[in-house]
């Protein structure tokens, strides 16, 4: 199947007053219809920044330097300021951190449901608070033709993101860029949020990106998960192959530190020293200070993504021959 | 030596030199004080050696108009006073009014602020409150009261004799209360800190801890604020002199010399109001921006 | 709502009492009334009368509640330099300040607004940079040397408009206003100029660092990444809660406009009450000095009142009931 989202060797950088720092480095992975993509790593390993690229929303100075986004084939990483607000939130919605901040205060849910709907859909009033409702019913708010009317103020943290997620699907886009959805909720719903989250885009067959650093939801609810590493993908694959046989050292030892349901541990094992800083990347791979494995060739040469035996990882281990082309996924 | 190339390579100096406005800011501060604290010795004429005076030379206009002479580059007045001079020696009493208010507001401002601060309670409320009240009036508006008050309560000769204090004093009280806030935030910061409790366990007297331990904190701030403090004190004298109750006459300001200079404007002899005018932006101005670069630089968490 | 101006006003009465105690204290303790009123030469027997008649033979208390209840009423004595009563001083002079602090508020919010909105929108357009430059400036420049300056322009060197007084004022019962006739309205132009000037300036500074603060925010990212159109984030979402915390502080700055114009009126020789005011300082003139005091803390007191108010409307977070 044609991939709905790729992205291919994206590169964005911030210019600062003591030299440009990489944020993004030639990070490429594809989206299908319908698919569930996890996004992980540490932060501060791009994850956040990968999504606001692809909605063409990153903060000044940040910009795109290199690489592509395409959506259906179309580009959408140069396209004008004015098209792209044509594809946000119409073609590809997006669902931040903390549904405390990103309602505004100021405004009724309601309004802000069908001030979205309305600048995409072009529909009347009457039905767009018909929809308004309907889509506050379907995220499971009750009394949704009362609390249409409700500020955000007047919602609790969990019900608030559920209207975050009505407000991002209710254009019908394809694609959704959920980055830390549950993160900044209670424990007790966060399992609620995101069941609702995937039911509902399972519903409507639509993509999403789910960036995240719970690998417990990452399990539940993704297809693929892309493990991210200093601005570059470190490895992609099949959910319960990159859980359950790494095959990149650092994701080895990502997974190795999620503590087991199934029985007790004394301590888990952590990975030794800390992500390096933007602008002290190593050269050769970002990992080879901590890396266990590491041997000479990962000091001087980037490894690109590379067949694995169950997933693809920028690793030189898996690199069977000789230096090869560039492989994508 | 070390001592000065220490402070030509500190973070403070370096952001200094690669802010262009706080080079130029500061020059034209220096030429300013230069002026203002120099006029003895530099200005071109004595305008206060009546002796000297031409009415001849009355309202002769700036060198670059026509009739004007570079012997009177600013032009002269309606006695024949080189306003160059008159500007310079006026510039001294802004400056000196502004910088012994902020002096006195400061001094009044850190003594309230440690004493609320370290003593809490009642005693901090009481102060605080006070100071929110006076913060809610322009500043201009206090100054202008206490001025009327001291004018009512001291006998003619010597409220004469005293004017350019009671200056002092009304705009210093009036700006008090922020030096205030600042100490009295870090105070409550620093008393309950353990090493400060230590200190009193050992029987350190309170005002001792509060000069070691507290000032030091608030140094940055309160060197911002004074800065920011002085171009307003300088522009309240000026305005208290303008509106005619300010400094004597006998000891006249930037501020007395617009006021004067005023009635010659539909006359045409524009320059003798414009110039002081001019000279009291720059003092201001300049002051001003270097207050801005200070607490950017110095980055304390300022209002 | 009702209870929420109840709690507003009772929290105002301390600060106008702490006031009305200032300006007993002035009435009745700086200067010499009697020697004020009765001039050089009295009997003991006038004197005694005069401080019967004032009550100044009674205790400080009892001296002080009649003080606030003569203010409540309006009387606060005669002048000592017009031998009038200060009451019709004030309301004589009141109408020509109010007018004036009007226009110049006027001035400055319609000015002020739309500048600061637009240095924050577009932060690095040249235009931005010079309205930040002018309002540098607007901050350094004494109000009496704006007032000299345009003066000097506009009245002086280009004879456009006039340079002092109201011009023609029509009367409406005590209320004379100059906003109805053309010369009365020209000469409003530079003294509200002159006044609003630095207010201007500052809500312009306000504004923009409001707006740059909402525009980091993340409901307005949120609404970006909804698709919204600029106009409807900028001059909805984000004018709107820039609006929010602008209003408390642009209240405040509007009362002491009222207060500024004591050197707006010195420059423009406007009849209005600042004008009374700085000839009563010049003159020691206390009852004035006193009245004009209470007055203007009056007027702040009352101005927060209805900034609260207004901050009611605009933030539906303080209003509660709908919902749950």
């Amino acid at each position: 199947m044609a991939a709905l989202l790729e992205v291919r060797d994206l590169v964005v950088e911030f210019p600062t007053r003591r030299g440009t720092l990489r944020a993004l480095d030639r990070v490429s992975f594809d989206i299908a219809p319908g698919e569930v993509l996890g996004v992980v790593g540490e932060s501060g390993a791009g994850k956040s920044m990968t999504g606001a690229a692809i909605i063409g929303l990153l903060e000044p100075p940040g910009r795109v330097a290199g690489g592509s986004i395409s959506l259906r084939g179309q580009r959408i990483d140069n396209l004008p300021p004015r098209e792209m607000r044509k594809i946000r939130g119409k073609r590809i919605g997006a669902i931040f951190q903390d549904p405390l901040t990103t309602l505004n205060p100021l405004y009724t849910v309601g309004r802000q449901l069908t001030e979205t709907m309305r600048t995409h859909l072009g529909i009347d009033a009457a039905e767009a608070r018909r929809r308004a409702i309907g889509w506050l019913e379907m995220v499971g708010i009750p009394a949704a033709s009362e609390r249409i009317d409700a500020y955000p103020h007047q919602f609790s943290g969990g019900m608030r993101q559920r209207v975050v997620i009505a407000l991002a699907l209710c254009a019908e886009p394809e694609m959704v860029v959920a980055d830390e959805p549950t993160t900044a909720l209670d424990v007790s719903i966060q399992a609620q949020v995101i069941a609702l989250l995937k039911r509902l885009t399972r519903e409507k067959g639509t993509s999403v990106m789910l960036i995240t650093h719970d690998m417990g939801v990452i399990a539940e609810t993704a297809d693929r998960v892309a493990v991210m590493y200093a601005g570059r993908v470190a490895e992609i694959g099949p959910v319960r192959s990159v859980v359950k046989a790494a095959a990149h050292p650092y994701s080895a030892g990502l997974m190795a530190s999620i503590p087991p349901l199934t029985h007790k541990v004394d301590h888990l094992p952590q990975i030794d020293g800390a992500m390096p800083r933007l602008n002290a990347i190593p050269t050769g791979c970002a990992y080879n200070p901590r890396c266990p494995h590491v041997f000479d060739r990962c000091r001087v040469e980037r490894p690109e993504l590379i067949d694995a035996p169950e997933t693809k990882a920028a690793c030189w281990l898996f690199d069977s021959h000789a230096p090869r082309e560039r492989s994508h996924v | 030596m070390n001592a000065i190339s220490r402070l030509w390579d500190s973070d403070l100096f370096w952001s200094f030199r690669t802010t262009p406005t706080a080079v130029v800011s500061a020059v034209v501060a220096l030429i300013c004080i230069v002026g203002a604290i120099g006029a003895p010795g530099l200005a071109p004429y004595n305008p206060f050696d009546l002796a000297s005076l031409d009415l001849m030379d009355a309202f002769n206009p700036p060198f670059f108009m026509e009739e004007g002479s570079l012997a009177h580059p600013f032009g002269t007045d309606d006695q024949g006073r080189d306003m160059l001079s008159a500007i310079m020696y006026g510039a001294r009493v802004s400056l000196f009014v502004g910088v012994s208010a902020t002096a006195f507001a400061l001094l009044l401002g850190v003594l309230v602020g440690l004493i609320a601060g370290y003593a809490g309670g009642a005693v901090d409320a009481v102060l605080m409150r006070i100071a929110d009240i006076q913060l809610t009036f322009p500043s201009i508006l206090v100054a202008l009261m206490v001025d009327g008050v001291a004018r009512a309560a001291l006998p003619r000769e010597m409220h004469d004799h005293l004017a350019l204090y009671v200056v002092i004093f009304a705009i210093g009280v009036s700006d008090w209360p922020r030096f205030a806030r600042t100490v009295r935030g870090s105070t409550l910061v620093e008393r309950n800190k353990e090493y400060v409790l230590a200190a009193r366990v050992i029987g350190i007297t309170p005002a001792r801890i509060m000069l070691t331990h507290v000032l030091p904190n608030v140094l940055g701030p309160l060197l911002v604020l004074a800065t920011l403090n002085l171009g307003l004190a300088i522009l309240s004298e000026a305005t208290l002199s303008f509106l005619g109750v300010g400094v004597p006459p006998t000891q006249p300001s930037l501020g007395t010399l617009i006021r004067i200079g005023n009635d010659f404007l539909f006359s045409g002899e524009w320059w003798i109001t414009i110039f002081p005018g001019l000279a009291l932006v720059a003092m201001v101005l300049s002051v001003n921006l270097l207050g801005d670069w200070l607490r950017d630089a110095l980055n304390p968490r300022l209002r | 709502m009702f209870a929420f101006i109840l709690s507003r006003i009772v929290q105002s009465v301390p600060v106008m009492l702490a006031v009305a105690l200032i300006a007993f204290v002035l009435f009745s303790f700086v200067g010499d009334p009697i020697a004020t009123m009765l001039g050089q030469e009295f009997t003991p027997e006038q004197r005694d009368a005069l401080v019967a008649a004032l009550g100044l033979d009674q205790s400080i208390p009892v001296q002080f509640i009649r003080f606030v209840g003569n203010a409540l009423r309006g009387e606060f004595g005669l002048s000592y330099r017009l031998s009038r009563p200060v009451a019709d001083l004030i309301v004589e002079r009141a109408p020509a300040t109010l007018e004036l602090a009007f226009c110049a508020s006027l001035v400055a919010l319609a000015v002020g607004v739309p500048m600061g909105v637009y240095t924050g929108l577009y932060r690095r357009s040249w235009i931005s940079r010079a309205f930040l430059t002018f309002s540098l400036i607007g901050v350094s420049l004494p109000t009496f040397l704006i007032g000299i300056l345009l003066i000097l322009v506009f009245s002086v060197w280009l004879s456009w408009l006039p340079s002092f007084g109201r011009g023609d004022t029509v009367q409406l019962g005590w209320w004379s206003t100059g906003l109805l006739t053309a010369s009365g309205l020209k000469a409003l132009v530079l003294p509200s100029i002159t006044l609003g000037l630095f207010q201007l300036t500052l809500i312009m500074r306000l504004v923009r660092s409001e707006m740059l603060e909402v525009l980091r925010s993340d409901y307005v990212k949120f609404a970006r990444a909804r698709g919204l159109r600029d106009r409807s984030i900028h001059f909805g979402h984000a004018l709107r809660n820039t609006l929010v915390p602008v209003i408390t502080i642009v209240g405040l700055q509007l009362g002491s406009i009222i207060a500024f114009s004591i050197v707006t009126e010195t420059v423009f020789q406007w009849p209005g009450m600042g004008l009374l005011f700085i000839q009563s300082v010049s003159s020691a003139d206390i009852p004035v000095m006193a009245a004009y005091l209470l007055l203007i803390a009056a007027i702040f007191v009352t101005i927060n009142l209805l900034v609260d108010l207004l901050y009611y409307a605009v933030d539906p977070r303080l209003r509660a009931g709908r919902g749950h």
